[in-house]
């Protein structure tokens, strides 16, 4: 069985906030659409967003790490939104995974929000219907794109290419092979839900020195023998005969 | 978790609703048996039309929690499809169910439908008994899908335990109870010391529950930490945005937004305007002071409406994690 | 299915392409319409720069586009309004331009220089600066001033390239990637692009700067340093270097000053000077190789680069004459010799072992990881090489250093530390793009003196240059500035790309002269672009005596309402970027990638909004109608009829073949680089992505300061004006010519007095430390903070608060604090508090962050805004909780022996010192109103701009039932 998913790499993120307003544009006006905004020239501006980018501080100075953090639906493998929809608004797809909210069902209970542990969903308060992330699926297998754009569009967008997107079942997919060689985690395991998503931790490159790298026989000082001046305190050459 | 008032008053009101049927049944179940006196059908009729006015109120609150109104009409009726995962939806079927079978008690009752399916055997009205028992039946089972629909978000730890389930109950039933006290104030007399005794017993009952259920929440652990929500394993992080600054519906929907001095005030109220005072006025007014048992009733409702305000605000959604600092 | 799956099967769509605009960056987008409305932007896969992705604010330009700040109609101030009120009436464009014909043509006809033009964060300026050029007025300068010109002067003075459009470091092929000073760029999708494929490459990515974000969040290692210091840090990485013999020796002698013998005899007019053996035979903007070398293996001195000789790098050596020498290399030695990482330390703030640690991890990978590409190439002297080499450390860094007041000599460290390790415009180090690289410096010059200003005459000279002695400068025989910023004067001798961060305040002064008209385009001189904000605006509406105002004419050209709008006179409505035409052209500042000269346009994708006006199109009428020569027919018809036919015809000079655009050139579009006006021009960059990408041989793309074959190329093309070498100034001649002036000891121009001693410190020839100027006359005892600014990855300057979706993510700003500092001030996080300077205080919100230098504290740039600008509510968070920094930052710095009115910038480039400003921060008391100070009357909505939008749910041009 085919689940799509998100791999997010965390070593090369710098919170550009790219993919949460690329896959605003491609969402508001798109089949998800329209993404309600309130106050937008207002006092607290509010909108639906299916993603966002959060800043995190690990550690005290001199030793503080910044953490970019997106945040999207996770397409939970036993997402627990799903069961919990009285009018069977909120689904998983069998054949892709991907977890969908049908609006014309939904019944803005807000329900399946609640049973989200991650706050993935966002109410839209002009639609009154739940909405979330939808990788995009009316890019995805859109036969009019280039194969290379079928796409979510924040994968596309993502300066740093810090968002992979695939299938995690395929054990040789490019999501696979990179949870599997870098580290890749989900987020709150300790609750079973089994997220599709996942994230790549931060690595760390380091070079190691030497001592003898410093004390090479091509070292260019050598060309310039350095003369030293003549000092005129004595020295044992004065004395020893 | 940001409590919503369509939420609060309808499980409250339901509750009252609930809670009023099943002192009506208990009543008529004791007087089949004649361990009480029997009552007027006038007596069955007017406390149903008040359980169903209870229900229908918290029906209307029930609207109020929808997207909008109009999804009433348009789509809830999808909400009976999903019974089979559902607590919501199976709610969802069981509320109208229980108002049908409230009002089918109440009708039986008005026509003076008196068959006795099972034949003389000294136990007098069986159709309404056995319509009363199923009623019954359904109304427990609401109790617990309204329960439920809390206690089973695991991911709300504040609520997924037995003790919301027993909470609803037990609320609920009190409440009805104190009310059916007031209302045999003037429907008849002779109960009021039946009822009162109820309404003490389910309402102690209910502190005990409530306060087990308060001291199990004081010393709940969060299962999630910071550290696991973002899956970095180190002592010290924080964060330093959320992503937006002028609120969303994670900030909005999951936050109640008040101190905790706030908070804990509101604890206290609702303890004692749920408690202790309608106790009080329930003991008092045993000899049918009407003025004082009805007090009981709105005092111990309005300590619901802040049990249940706290209810919510007391749970501690996990994605509140990623929502620290602006 | 629901309504919007409905629309969207019913729509019309089509797809254009043209050229984002969001930021400097110039990214590629395809701009997806549904019934001719923007339905998405997507970054153009086939784009050389950002192969397609784009940035949150490339993804926002529907926001932009649809945004309530929109001018729409020429407006002129209401009469008997004051500046600043923002009432206006609504004009037609001809009485605009019959007004601007009237009153431009007058101060041409009796004293252009009185006309002055300041453009902001355009990308125009080959335009904009032909059209101040053949005005005749000496008064025109874009923005560079106030943004990093001491990057552009400090490296391009030194290694004939720079940074950014100029240039820029060969990750792929880097294996350690330096950052300092760096938050966010304007290159940003290349670098976010490279930074990330260098990383899983597995390089090593160190940052340097006091604030951990953006992409120093992602390095693998940050060293916090104190603003300012960046100097001291990069001597003693040079010390260090050197003592360990980490240098790259061959690379310095060959392509470098550093074997070049410099006169030490202190009695001479020379002193300073390489010593040179013959006066070369043809004068030009080159370095002739005429200068001697001291040779190793006769011991005695050769003509530099003297086939077989092998020069001495250190030594004292006396010519046969008596002369005293030494290799600029050893003077370096001199100079860093007290510069240890011990003393670094304690100004940076960086342990010694750290700066040690960095500067051997630079040499040895420098020295150990060489790359040596099987690539065949000639040099300048012949040589011919089989392959070229590279050591692979690479370095960016932008304002961090560039806006101190030291940023020139800082800039001028960091250059040389790249060129010792051997990395200038080699795999994997620094790597150039076209026009560069140009000679050290570059050929163009200004105007030298006040007959260089005449009436009805184009300026004699550009309007901003190189000057490459003090005879350049542009001032009159007294030494006093031509240019109403004081540009290219002895108080900013190189001030390349001029001082519009003064320009204000000296016509306001009328000090040097009064102005009569100042034209801004593009920049939010009454906010964020100006230091003193608040004076500012009161200068811009001061009155003299007579009730005239001081600057008495104020046009503003801006696509936005903004601050700066409030005060002008006339507002003429630009266009946004998805509605015009437009150049990225060779002759300003193209888009160029290492492996070749790139430029690139904008074809509108949606018509202009009401009765916008892209720029352009104003300044070919407003020419034409002055009959300024380019814009104007021999019989003083208009030329051309519009700026897309102006783009297709227009030549440098008559047949030149050379104009704006490179690609497709020639008649039916065969030739590139050069040939003739080509009609279908247009039309060709249209079919192919709006961008020309020429590929130079892989035998051109390295090494170009000695690549024959490049060289020639170049000026075959006419990127250069000749083939010879362009030699790095490790010691930099220019500069001593600067310091013998000021020592009186040259023959020509010489500094006023009162400048005589500031020129002779900070014109060294060798880098130095000092503190910057602010700092040395500030009490540090009472303001003992840095206080610095960086830009969100997703806000361009001031422009985005109107963008429904990014101020969603940046609302306000906060004045991040350690905690410790915080706690020692008593202020806790979240609360409001006081930043103050010696020139003006800020009340703001606090919050705490260990990601800094607890010295410093910083803020998002220009997230803060004036109630009502930008057509926001009055009660927007920006105007109530966000703030600007610039409150605090002056324009000119406290008087001193050097006088009354310098301006706070490098006194070399007259880069504006935004940096260098101390604070103090104290709580804000407990009754004081929670809102940020100081607060503005709200700016009323302007005729013309469109209603604000209470909500919306946008989708494909439609903004939901309430609209």
């Amino acid at each position: 069985m085919t689940q799509l998913a998100l791999v997010i790499d965390l070593n090369v993120c710098v919170g550009c906030h790219a993919c949460v307003t690329s896959c605003k544009q491609w969402n508001t006006s798109g089949a998800a659409g329209p993404l309600f905004d309130d106050r937008p020239y207002g006092e607290n501006p509010t909108g639906t967003f299916f993603n966002r980018v959060q800043t995190y501080e690990i550690g005290q100075f001199p030793n503080t790490e910044t953490l970019h953090f997106p945040k999207s639906c996770l397409h939970c493998e036993d997402p627990p939104c799903v069961p919990v929809c009285p009018t069977g608004a909120s689904y998983k797809r069998a054949e892709d995974g991907i977890v969908l909210v049908d609006y014309d069902k939904c019944i803005g209970c807000k329900y399946c929000s609640w049973a989200c542990p991650y706050g993935a969903r966002e109410f839209d308060e002009q639609q009154k219907v739940m909405k979330k992330c939808t990788l995009c699926v009316d890019r995805i297998y859109d036969e009019t794109l280039p194969e290379a754009e079928r796409k979510p569009a924040c994968v596309l967008a993502c300066p740093t290419s810090a968002r992979l997107f695939g299938d995690v079942h395929d054990s040789e997919s490019e999501v696979s092979v990179a949870i599997r060689e870098n580290g890749g985690y989900p987020l709150m395991p300790e609750w079973g839900t089994k997220p599709s998503n996942h994230y790549l931790p931060r690595r760390k490159t380091r070079h190691k020195i030497h001592k003898d790298e410093l004390l090479r026989v091509d070292n260019p000082l050598k060309k310039e023998d350095i003369r030293h001046e003549i000092r005129d305190n004595v020295s044992l050459d004065d004395w020893l005969m | 978790m940001h409590p919503t008032f369509s939420v609060i008053f309808l499980t409250t009101l339901i509750g009252v609703g609930q809670g009023l049927f099943l002192a009506l049944f208990t009543e008529q179940s004791y007087a089949s048996v004649n361990l009480l006196p029997g009552q007027p059908g006038a007596f069955y009729v007017t406390g149903s039309l008040i359980a169903l006015a209870f229900l229908l109120g918290g029906l209307v609150a029930a609207i109020g929690h929808l997207g909008k109104p109009s999804y009433m009409v348009t789509r809830a009726w999808r909400g009976i499809t999903q019974w089979r995962t559902s607590w919501l939806s199976r709610e969802l079927i069981l509320l109208p169910l229980v108002m049908f079978l409230i009002f089918l008690y109440l009708l039986f009752h008005y026509l003076g439908w008196e068959a006795n399916p099972f034949g003389t055997t000294g136990v007098s009205g069986q159709l309404t008994l056995i319509l009363g028992g199923i009623t019954t039946v359904m109304v427990f089972a609401l109790f617990i899908c309204t329960a439920m629909i809390y206690a089973s978000v695991r991911f709300l730890q504040e609520w997924a335990c037995a003790l919301t389930v027993s909470n609803y109950i037990l609320l609920g039933g009190a409440s009805g109870f104190t009310l059916a006290t007031a209302y045999a104030a003037w429907a008849a007399p002779e109960l009021v010391g039946f009822y009162a005794g109820w309404a003490i017993i389910i309402t102690v009952l209910g502190l005990l529950s409530r306060g087990l259920h308060l001291i199990r929440n004081a010393r709940l652990k969060g299962k999630s930490t910071l550290q696991s929500a973002i899956g970095v394993r180190h002592n010290r992080i924080e964060q330093k945005a959320m992503g937006m600054m002028g609120g969303s519906y994670n900030t909005r929907e999951y936050f109640h937004g008040k101190s905790a001095a706030f908070l804990k005030s509101i604890k206290w109220i609702f303890l004692l305007l749920l408690f202790p005072l309608p106790l009080l006025l329930l003991w008092a007014g045993m000899d049918g002071n009407k003025g004082m048992l009805l007090l009981a009733f709105i005092m111990q409702y309005v300590g619901l409406l802040f049990e249940r305000w706290f209810f919510f605000a007391q749970a501690n959604h996990p994605q509140n994690l990623y929502y620290q600092t602006i | 299915m629901h309504e919007a799956a409905k629309a969207l099967a019913e729509g019309r769509t089509e797809v254009k392409n043209t050229t984002c605009y969001m930021c400097a960056c110039r990214c590629g987008i395809r701009v997806h319409l549904r019934n001719g409305e923007v339905r998405y932007i997507q970054g153009n896969p086939e784009h050389p720069l950002n192969k397609g992705v784009i940035c949150a604010k490339g993804s926002s330009g529907i926001m932009k586009q649809y945004s309530p700040a929109r001018l729409t109609r020429p407006l002129r101030r209401k009469e008997g309004s004051e500046r600043g009120e923002a009432q206006y009436e609504a004009i037609s464009w001809d009485e605009a331009f019959n007004i601007l014909e009237e009153r431009l043509g007058r101060i041409r006809a009796t004293d252009p220089k009185r006309f002055a033009l300041f453009t902001g964060r355009d990308q125009m300026q080959a335009l904009t600066g032909l059209f101040a050029k053949n005005f005749g007025t000496p008064n025109y300068a874009a923005h560079g001033g106030f943004c990093s010109v001491n990057m552009a002067a400090g490296m391009i003075y030194t290694i004939g390239g720079s940074f950014w459009e100029f240039g820029g470091p060969d990750l792929e092929r880097s294996r350690l990637f330096v950052m300092i000073g760096t938050a966010e760029d304007h290159h940003s999708n290349p670098m976010k692009i490279e930074l990330s494929k260098f990383k899983r490459n597995g390089g090593r990515f160190i940052s340097i700067n006091p604030v951990r974000t953006g992409y120093s969040a992602i390095a693998d290692e940050w060293i916090p340093i104190k603003p300012g210091t960046d100097g001291a840090l990069l001597l003693a990485l040079i010390h260090e270097i050197i003592k360990t013999g980490l240098y790259d020796r061959d690379f310095l002698t060959q392509y470098s000053n550093s074997a070049e013998l410099v006169n030490m005899d202190p009695n001479s007019s020379e002193f300073g000077m390489f010593v040179r053996t013959e006066v070369p035979e043809e004068e030009g903007c080159f370095d002739p190789q005429n200068k001697l070398w001291w040779d190793r293996n006769g011991n005695k001195p050769v003509i530099c680069r003297a086939k077989g000789a092998d020069p001495r790098l250190l030594g004292e050596f006396a010519l046969s004459d008596g002369t005293p020498v030494k290799p600029a290399f050893q003077l370096l030695l001199e100079r860093v010799e007290d510069y240890t990482p011990e003393w670094a330390a304690d100004i940076t703030g960086i342990p010694a072992v750290t700066i040690r640690r960095l500067a051997h991890e630079m040499g040895i990978v420098a020295r150990d990881e060489r790359i040596e590409l099987p690539i065949a190439w000639t040099d300048v002297w012949d040589q011919e090489h089989q392959s070229v080499t590279g050591n692979p450390v690479s370095f960016h860094a932008m304002r961090g250093l560039a806006a101190h007041s030291n940023g020139f000599q800082t800039i001028r460290a960091l250059s040389i530390l790249m060129s010792i390790l051997g990395t200038i415009d080699r795999p994997g180090g620094f790597r150039h793009k076209a026009p560069f690289p140009r000679p050290i410096p570059p050929c163009t010059k200004t105007g030298t003196g006040p007959q260089d200003v005449q009436p009805n005459t184009p300026l004699n000279g550009m309007p901003l240059g190189w000057p490459a002695d003090p005879d350049d400068l542009f001032v009159d025989d007294d030494g006093n500035p031509i240019r109403i910023d004081k540009g290219f004067s002895w108080e900013y001798p190189l001030s390349v790309h001029g001082l519009m961060h003064n320009a204000i305040t000296n016509a306001w002064r009328q000090d040097p002269y009064a102005i009569d008209t100042l034209f801004i385009f593009m920049a939010n001189m009454a906010w964020n672009s100006s230091m003193n904000t608040d004076e500012v605006r009161k200068m811009l509406n001061d009155k003299d005596e007579s009730g005239e105002y001081k600057i008495p004419f104020l046009v503003v050209a801006d696509a936005f309402q903004s601050e700066m709008t409030a005060f002008a006179d006339l507002i003429l409505p630009d266009t946004t970027y998805l509605e015009r035409h437009d150049v990225m052209s060779m002759l300003d500042r193209p888009i160029s990638e290492f492996d070749g000269p790139v430029d690139s346009v904008r074809i509108p994708v949606v018509p202009p909004k009401g009765e916008c006006k892209p720029f352009q199109e104003v300044l070919i009428e407003l020419g034409s109608r002055l009959k300024l020569p380019p814009f104007v027919n021999a019989d003083g018809t208009r030329k051309y009829q519009n700026y897309p036919d102006f783009i297709t015809n227009f030549e440098t000079a008559p047949g030149s073949g050379i104009g704006f655009l490179a690609g497709w050139r020639g008649k039916s579009g065969e030739k590139s680089m050069k040939g003739e006006p080509n009609p279908n021009q247009w039309k060709m960059y249209e079919k192919n992505n709006c961008v020309y990408h020429y590929h130079l041989p892989r035998s051109y793309q390295y090494m170009r300061n000695w690549n024959q074959g490049y060289l020639q190329w170049a000026q075959e093309h006419s990127l250069t004006r000749y083939d010879e070498p362009i030699n790095i100034h490790i010691y930099s001649e220019v500069l001593q010519k600067f310091r013998l002036a000021a020592q009186g000891k040259s023959d020509g121009k010489q500094p006023p007095a009162h400048l005589r001693k500031r020129v002779e410190t900070h014109f060294d020839p060798l880098p130095f430390y000092s503190e910057p100027l602010e700092a040395q006359l500030t009490d540090k005892q009472r303001y003992p903070l840095n206080a610095i600014t960086q830009r969100p990855m997703a806000m361009y300057h001031s422009w985005d608060s109107q963008n429904a979706w990014l101020r969603q993510i940046h609302t306000y700003n906060f004045l991040y604090v350690h905690p410790t500092t915080a706690r020692a001030a008593g202020i806790e996080d979240g609360a409001w508090m006081w930043v103050e300077s010696m020139h003006g205080k800020v009340r703001c919100l606090c919050r705490y962050t260990e990601a800094l230098e607890p010295g410093t504290v910083w803020t998002w740039n220009a997230v803060g805004k004036a109630a009502g600008a930008w057509n926001l509510d009055g009660s927007a968070n920006e105007s109530k909780q966000g703030f600007l920094l610039n409150h605090l930052i002056s324009e000119e710095l406290p008087a001193s022996a050097a006088g009354a009115h310098l301006s706070n910038s490098d006194p070399v480039t007259g880069q504006a010192g935004w940096y260098d400003v101390m604070v103090r921060i104290y709580p804000a008391a407990p009754g004081e109103v929670r809102e940020t100070f100081p607060q503005y009357p709200t700016m009323p909505p302007l005729p013309g701009t469109p209603k604000r939008r209470r909500w919306q749910s946008y989708f494909a041009g439609r903004f939901g039932k309430n609209s």
